[in-house]
């Protein structure tokens, strides 16, 4: 099944987009924290996608995406009208929701996304919602707006002071912690922020779900190149996660498994631009 | 006896044109040429046409086997490929691919004391004939009967299934996970065994009868089972048995370590080969180690010579006797250069900085079958030795995918995970569910799930036709 893209625009300058596809049964089944895996054309690599809001009345999904290497910037070369080639979904455990009390969810740059759907359906199963965000600067920061309309209280950081308190969101979220306390905390971001959130959880006992990005092909369990180390125990992160207990990853396996193919992503990557860069010079 | 003469024994098959094997090494084409008529023409007179058949009786579909090859004989090659396919869906898939010496050609009359009729060839020599020269069309399609099946997973058995019951006027959709349809026959056997644009022809041809395919449909997460029966009148449950199986030893996420289901999915579904005009990356590096026996391992292997390692070594806990892969591949395999270390079992993999430096083996003992059959191979203490390596590619068997079971209540499952069915009809514990293919029976063959697929195709007509 292809999908059709029917909104697309630059959220954060000049490399967060937002998309929004028509995708009517997908949107009838997705949950929160489950995701999409994409194939944008027949020489294209299948990359996961989290589904950063879920529309079924619309019948519609959205998706945020940082174009980082070949396939995100191409993706980010589409346009609204055009037609994704293969979307897949949804993939994935949903997040599990219930009322727990008071949830601090944690978003590291454009990871605040895929949390927004997750913020939504945490406030309705009645709970305490606060999300800490942080980027770099002010500039870097997405879904402020939409985060502050579903939470109780967003808390904002930034590394050089641009906007909200200065500094990593952990130290945020460790003040937040020997304030208020939390009875769950939930981190989506890069595994580097996921690894260091846990660790501040950690003295303070929160159990701590983190959303574990890990390479894919299928997802849906029939390759294990997206395993990952949980409590001594292997894990097809596509079929059993991706949502974990933090504080039982394997985290440096992780983040050495993501960097499996960096050469290869970089010479793909300067391949395309090259390609690409002939191609709208033959275009004007 | 009545015969007039005796008919002449030929001892030896027919040789069958290849590529020689330092130049397919190197390149992704097929390794086999097939026959040509001569060769076929030739072959095919070495038969005697027995009158018991022995050889139908070790084909899981019954092809009538002496019979196409009378035809082959008289030149016919329409009606022996017509002949073939009254029982056999996809005769360029199996001449290519089924273990011949463990089925028809076991029991050719002529096995006894010399080689068997070479029927695989034979089979395929048909079936390339039609694709080149015949009328391949489709059947011809009685009035629809207004019931709709669904058939869950493309692979061979889906595939069959869909065949069969189209051909009985109802109407069928395919629904595949992946992107592209075929199942193993698309993302398992490579290319230079397959040539996927055979596999392509024969998807494009239930296409026009009529069968819808639907990609990219999870069932279990898109649509369920149970959704499904709402709107279709029964359903064939074709799944596969996907799960790829590791050995829990140490060092096995390192960076390096690929399940054969990644490897090849990678090669073959996502044509890493062909990187980078293609997106899909893969990493093989100058030494490889393949863990297994099977046709798997003799596939990954293989695919790693040709995406360029030096040295390939296949390791084995069991002996030569024992290999389970097709005696053909596992001859291609030393033929290209592929190092066999049998009576070996992998201790744990050891790495340096996150990535894979070497495997460490040790030698088994009791790993030659005796009177008895199979014994279980022990490790000899003492014996560990290692193997240099860059990538290591575990191609151990797999397991159930729980995906189907776990979304479908009431769905009977055996002791392993599989869907508990009947062989005859593919009948499950729930009605208007049927299956068939390894989602039952655990990973076997293209023919067993074909067999599959028909059977179960045979039972939901009567069912949908309300006979019970
Ligand atoms: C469950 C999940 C949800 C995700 N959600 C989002 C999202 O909502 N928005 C977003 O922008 N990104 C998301 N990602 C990451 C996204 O999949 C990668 O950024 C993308 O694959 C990069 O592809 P590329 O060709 O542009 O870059 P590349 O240069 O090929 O890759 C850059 C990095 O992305 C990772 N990556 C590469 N290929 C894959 C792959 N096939 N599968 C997973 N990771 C890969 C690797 O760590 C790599 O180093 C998610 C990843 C996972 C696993
Ligand atoms: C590398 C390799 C080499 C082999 N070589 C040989 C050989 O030489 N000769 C031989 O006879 N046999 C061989 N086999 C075995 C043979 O391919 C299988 O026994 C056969 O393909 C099984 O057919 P099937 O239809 O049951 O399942 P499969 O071919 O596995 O097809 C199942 C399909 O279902 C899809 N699916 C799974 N879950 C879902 C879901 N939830 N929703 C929708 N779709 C789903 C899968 O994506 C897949 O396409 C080989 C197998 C492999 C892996
Ligand atoms: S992506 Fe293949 S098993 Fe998870």
């Amino acid at each position: 099944m292809s999908a059709k893209i029917i909104e697309k625009k630059l959220i954060r300058p000049p490399d967060v987009f937002y998309y929004k596809v028509s995708a009517p049964l997908i949107s009838k089944k997705a949950r929160p924290g489950q995701f999409v895996i994409i194939r944008l054309n027949e020489k294209g690599e299948r990359i996961p996608l989290s589904l950063a809001d879920i529309n079924p009345e619309e019948g519609t999904i959205s998706l945020i995406v940082m174009a980082i290497g070949k396939t995100t910037s191409e993706m980010a070369t589409m346009k609204a009208g055009d037609e994704i080639l293969d979307l897949c979904g949804p993939l994935g455990q949903p997040t599990h929701i219930e009322k727990t009390g008071k949830v601090v969810l944690v978003g590291g740059g454009f990871g605040v996304a895929p949390l927004y759907p997750i913020a939504k359906a945490f406030k309705a199963a009645g709970n305490e919602v606060v999300t800490v965000m942080g980027a770099r600067s002010r500039d870097l920061l997405v879904y402020e707006k939409e985060m502050n309309a579903v939470c109780d209280r967003v808390v904002v950081t930034t590394d050089d002071g641009s906007r909200g308190i200065k500094g990593p969101v952990t130290a945020a979220l460790e003040q937040e912690l020997s304030k208020g306390g939390a009875d769950l905390v939930m981190a989506v971001g890069p595994a580097i922020m996921m690894k260091f959130v846990c660790r501040t959880t950690e003295p303070f006992k929160v159990k701590t779900i983190v959303s574990l990005n890990t390479i894919m092909i299928d997802g849906t369990g029939m390759c294990g190149g997206c395993r990952v180390r949980v409590g001594g125990e292997t894990k097809f992160a596509c079929a059993d996660g991706p949502d974990f207990d933090g504080h039982l990853v394997d985290w440096d396996m992780l983040l050495g498994r993501q960097k499996m193919y960096v050469a290869q992503e970089k010479e793909s990557f300067e391949a395309w631009k090259k390609r690409h860069a002939h191609a709208v010079s033959e275009g004007e | 006896m009545e015969e007039k003469k005796k008919p002449k024994i030929i001892p030896a098959k027919t040789p069958v044109p290849e590529q020689a094997p330092l130049a397919r090494r190197s390149n992704f084409k097929e390794v086999s040429l097939g026959y040509t008529k001569e060769l076929a023409l030739e072959e095919a007179s070495r038969c005697f046409g027995c009158k018991n058949r022995p050889c139908v009786g070790g084909c899981p579909v019954g092809v009538p086997i002496p019979e196409f090859i009378a035809f082959l004989k008289a030149g016919e090659f329409q009606k022996a490929i017509n002949k073939i396919k009254e029982t056999n869906l996809l005769p360029a898939v199996c001449g290519r691919v089924c273990p011949q010496e463990n089925q028809c050609e076991k029991f050719c009359t002529l096995a006894k004391k010399h080689e068997a009729v070479a029927i695989g060839r034979l089979e395929r020599f048909a079936a390339d004939w039609e694709r080149e020269n015949g009328k391949g069309g489709t059947p011809p399609l009685p009035p629809p009967t207004g019931k709709k099946v669904a058939v869950v997973g493309s692979g061979p058995a889906g595939l069959t299934c869909a065949y069969d019951l189209a051909k009985q006027g109802h109407k069928v959709f395919i629904f595949e996970a992946l992107h592209a349809p075929g199942g193993v026959l698309f993302y398992g056997i490579p290319e230079f065994r397959l040539p996927k644009d055979i596999v392509r022809r024969e998807i494009e041809s239930l296409r026009k009868m009529g069968v819808e395919i639907v990609t990219n449909a999870v069932i279990g997460k898109l649509i369920t089972v149970d959704e499904l029966l709402d709107d279709y009148d029964a359903v064939f449950i074709s799944t596969g048995a996907g799960l790829p199986k590791f050995m829990n030893i140490e060092g096995e996420n390192l960076n390096g370590v690929y399940s054969a289901n990644e490897f090849l999915t990678r090669v073959n579904l996502m044509r890493a080969y062909q990187f980078p005009e293609y997106d899909t990356p893969i990493r093989v590096g100058e030494r490889v180690a393949v863990v297994g026996g099977g046709n798997v391992a003799m596939d990954a292997a293989r695919n790693a010579l040709r995406l360029g390692a030096r040295e390939v070594t296949l390791v084995y806990r069991r002996s030569e006797v024992e290999l389970p892969a097709r005696k053909e591949e596992v001859h291609h395999a030393r033929e290209e250069g592929v190092r066999f270390e049998l009576c070996v079992n992998p201790a744990r993999i050891i790495g340096g900085n996150g990535w894979v430096e070497a495997i460490e083996c040790v030698r088994m003992d009791l790993c030659e079958a005796d009177e008895s059959g199979r014994r279980s191979p022990k490790p000899i203490t003492g014996s560990e030795f290692q193997i240099p390596v860059d990538t290591v590619i575990m191609a151990i068997g797999t397991g159930a995918n729980p995906l189907v079971p776990q979304n479908t209540k009431g769905l009977a499952l055996t002791k392993r995970g599989y869907i508990a069915a009947d062989e005859e009809t593919g009948k499950t514990s729930r009605e208007g569910i049927y299956a068939g293919g390894d989602i039952v029976t655990g990973s076997a063959t293209v023919i067993s799930a074909m067999g599959a697929g028909r059977r179960a195709a045979r039972a939901i007509h009567k069912y949908l036709s309300g006979e019970k």
